[in-house]
């Protein structure tokens, strides 16, 4: 079989696990939707935008819940799973076998990236029909490229945190340690208008607040859109430090 | 008689200050089943995970099958079958789904049905892993290995944690794959393992190979008395103690008339260790 064949091949596999284990998919997605929910609850109710053009103050919590989404989807869900896989000795196994071990990462970092676009659908489409949310459709082909690149950035840096994760029993705390903080501080959860000054400029170091910026100017109806490639290019370098940390520093066998 | 489908020169490997191996030769011809026997912490794993491509090593030759294992070769792992202590598998798929999905990663795998047959599963074919007791978890650690239909495989520790009759079980399951013309490298601390499935058998003691060849050939070449051992009726063991006493004849209780596989492990992991200390 053919690599692009076999990497096909694990991912029916994975999907196939996945939803065998339906307390586990039923959160995955019910997590984003219960802080869509939450958030809109406490801060969205108010209309925001120029007089005369106002929108629902919900316009700015689907944008950043559906970035929130592909971060879950991806980097959370990758560094905790493949900690787990790690130790329970099951990348040892695939690395003994003639699979290529990239193949067997990819198909998992795949099917992450498809869990993201159904969780972007969902959020989206529980924004239009719960919160009257107008969605960009001329802009669907950038959210698809907006999705895509998150995908590929925080798959791989949540492979290549688990580098730094000693066990699985450490990966919970550790991953939401390294993104709790910063999806406070990057206008995820809140929106920052009364912070004081250091505090964006720390967040926008890291690519969260990149990307959750990056995905408001998709769903933004007001002109000029926010500096976007800008700060999909950030998103992007963080991917290829991903990409360059886990080449270096993964392991394949629990750490000792 | 065909290449022999391990050779190891002169290994040698280190974790930093330690030495785990220290200078082992090994050959493995092909057909033969080979055990390598010792006590925990003498470097088995190491030896053996060297040979799998799992660790680098320090130096030394190594070929398996013809291949340098250290270099990972895509072509000696379509040929190879790995069952490792501890590892895991998919437990949200069934049996057949995930030995099938290991067979989908080698160009000749085994038919499905003989893999599930072979390891006994066949009751259990659509049970998902998770819900499989821990002796059927290695018996499908087993059944993995076996999926791509290997010509070398590599079993490390394969009974610890079986009841006798899945033990055995096991052991007439390497002995078909033995008739099959399959070489198995084994590891084990058992003696009787070692014993009963073994050609050859070879003991490592702190990192190095003490003592290489049949388990008849060791038990002869070691200078170990022969015992003997009498039953008597109990009533007349009275008797039988008394005339030894007597005769001043020592009475130890022993079970077999050789020297068995493990008289001769233990008197040599004991020499070595007193050599090393």
């Amino acid at each position: 079989m053919s690599s692009v064949a076999l990497t096909l091949k694990q991912l029916s596999y994975e999907n196939k696990s996945f939803w065998r284990n339906p307390a586990s998919a039923f959160f995955t997605f019910a997590f984003p939707l219960m802080f869509l929910f939450i958030f809109n609850t406490i801060f969205g109710g108010d209309d925001i935008g120029p007089k005369g053009q106002e929108v629902s103050g919900s316009t700015f919590y689907v944008p950043v819940i559906a970035a929130f989404s592909v971060i879950t989807a991806c980097y959370t869900n990758i560094a905790i799973s493949v900690t787990f896989l790690r130790d329970e000795g099951v990348l040892k196994r695939v690395r003994g076998t003639p699979l290529p071990g990239l193949s067997y990462l990819l198909a998992r970092m795949i099917h992450a990236s498809i869990i993201a676009v159904l969780l972007v659908a969902i959020v989206s489409a529980a924004g239009i029909l719960l919160y009257d949310v107008t969605f960009p459709s001329d802009q669907i082909l950038k959210l698809v490229g907006v999705v895509a690149l998150g995908a590929f950035t925080f798959s791989a840096l949540g492979l290549a945190f688990t580098s730094f994760i000693p066990n699985a029993d450490a990966a919970p705390p550790l991953v939401n340690a390294s993104i709790l903080p910063l999806l406070f501080i990057s206008d995820v959860f809140i929106p920052l208008t009364e912070a004081p000054e250091w505090l964006p400029t720390v967040a926008k170091v890291f690519p969260i607040w990149h990307y959750a910026h990056a995905m408001l100017a998709i769903f933004d109806p007001f002109e000029p859109r926010f500096y976007e490639q800008g700060n999909l290019l950030i998103v992007a370098a963080w991917g290829l430090v991903g990409v360059g940390v886990a080449a270096k520093f993964f392991s394949w066998e629990p750490r000792k | 008689m065909s290449a022999p489908a391990i050779e190891v020169r002169a290994l040698r490997k280190s974790y930093g200050e330690v030495e785990a191996v220290r200078g082992v030769d090994l050959t493995v011809q092909t057909g033969e089943v080979f055990a390598l026997l010792g006590p925990n912490g003498a470097g088995k794993t190491t030896t053996v995970e060297i040979m799998e491509g799992h660790r680098s090593r320090t130096s030394g030759e190594v070929k398996v099958l013809g291949f340098d294992p250290g270099k990972r070769a895509r072509g000696l792992k379509e040929r190879i079958g790995i069952v490792l202590q501890e590892t895991g598998v998919n437990r949200f798929l069934t049996v057949a789904e995930v030995i099938d999905q290991f067979r989908s990663y080698y160009p000749h795998p085994r038919p499905l049905d003989e893999v599930i047959e072979v390891v006994g599963l066949t009751d259990k074919r659509d049970q998902l892993v998770r819900k499989l007791s821990g002796g059927q978890q290695r018996r499908l650690d087993v059944a993995v290995g076996l999926a791509g239909d290997p010509d070398l495989l590599f079993l490390d520790e394969p009974t610890t944690g079986f009841d006798p009759s899945a033990r055995r079980n096991a052991w007439s399951m390497v002995k078909n794959l033995n008739e099959l013309g399959k070489t198995v490298f084994l590891t084990t601390h058992y003696m009787d393992e070692a014993q009963f499935l073994a050609d050859r058998v070879a003991i490592i003691v702190g990192g190095k190979i003490v003592a290489e060849g049949t388990p008849k050939s060791l038990s002869e070449g070691l200078k170990i008395d022969p015992r003997a051992t009498y039953s008597v009726p109990n009533e007349q063991a009275a008797a039988l103690e008394e005339l030894a006493r007597t005769k001043g004849i020592d009475l130890i209780q022993v079970a077999s008339a050789a020297p068995s596989l493990e008289d001769v492990y233990l008197q040599l992991t004991r020499d070595a260790e007193k050599g090393d200390a």
